[in-house]
């Protein structure tokens, strides 16, 4: 248990990446896809978060307000988008939706 | 061996977030999903605060928190959630991906320990503070100085992210809106 630096943060933040990677890649359902994206951009916030810490600048901490807009929008177009495919196509899951694939 | 009061939380948080974000992507239940998602941001609110950004803290829990998540559960409302729980919750693809994924981590990793040597991301605090992660900026808080950023070098972007939530407010009011008959078949 020794003090705990930048590192560590990074560390934490590439877990919680990885996480939200795998959840992106293998759920089905569209909503929690959508959950694992907020998963990714949380640590993203972690790393700018800490990096503001470590440079003692403040630019980072705006940043992660930009990056907590996109979520927000991200968001709601995203569910915009699932109650469209709901209506039209009565699923959830995102490998029933495949009239792209050839 | 000392236990300070950061490194005790930051682990705890870390747990916590760890643990929630495992539960978000593995439950069963949609709406259970949605509130380890809530844990996991809580979460991540608290090591904001424990880095002494006391700002992105309050705007976590007020936007991620009381204004994402919120949508997400109103969505989940109108899909039906019981039925979805008995069906497969992965796709054919999980070996795939985790192979992927964990390659994926190897090659972060290799870096993130490159850096640690190339970068000098070791603390660089006098060896005396070592441990108290709270900001300094002299005189101002936290949020006085990323006010104060945010409205004079960031006023630009600031404004246009204004016009993107407009952008997606009219975006997901747009998909979302029940099909009339006067829409033309085009769309």
């Amino acid at each position: 248990m020794f003090p705990v630096s930048t590192p560590h943060y990074l560390v934490l933040s590439l877990a919680l990446l990885v996480i939200g990677t795998v959840g992106v890649l293998t759920r089905r359902n569209i909503i929690v896809i959508l959950m694992s994206i907020e998963l990714i951009l949380n640590a993203v916030n972690i790393n700018l978060v800490a990096f503001s810490n470590y440079l003692q600048n403040v630019n980072g901490q705006v940043f992660t307000i930009f990056v907590i807009t996109d979520a927000a929008a991200e968001a709601a177009v995203g569910l915009g988008i699932l109650i469209a495919l709901f209506k039209n196509k009565e699923t959830v899951h995102a490998d029933e939706v495949d009239t792209l694939r050839w | 061996m000392d236990f300070d009061l950061d490194s005790i939380l930051f682990y705890l948080f870390a747990a916590q977030i760890l643990f929630s974000a495992l539960m978000t992507i593995t439950r069963r239940n949609v709406v259970h999903s949605g509130v380890w998602l809530v844990n996991a941001l809580v979460g991540v609110a608290g090591l904001y605060l424990l880095q002494g950004a006391e700002f992105i803290a309050g705007v976590q829990v007020i936007v991620y928190i009381g204004g994402i998540v919120v949508l997400y559960l109103f969505v989940i409302m109108l899909v039906p959630v019981s039925e979805e729980a008995k069906q497969r919750r992965f796709s054919s693809q999980v070996w795939a991906a985790v192979l992927l994924v964990g390659l994926l981590t190897a090659e972060l990793m290799y870096f993130l320990s490159k850096g640690l040597a190339g970068f000098e991301l070791a603390e660089r605090r006098a060896p005396a503070d070592i441990g108290s992660l709270t900001m300094n900026y002299g005189e101002m808080g936290n949020s006085e100085r990323v006010g104060q950023v945010l409205f004079s070098e960031y006023l630009l972007p600031f404004e246009l992210a204004s016009i993107l939530l407009l952008v997606a407010i009219i975006g997901a009011v747009v998909m979302a809106k029940a099909r009339t008959e006067s829409d033309s078949p085009t769309g």
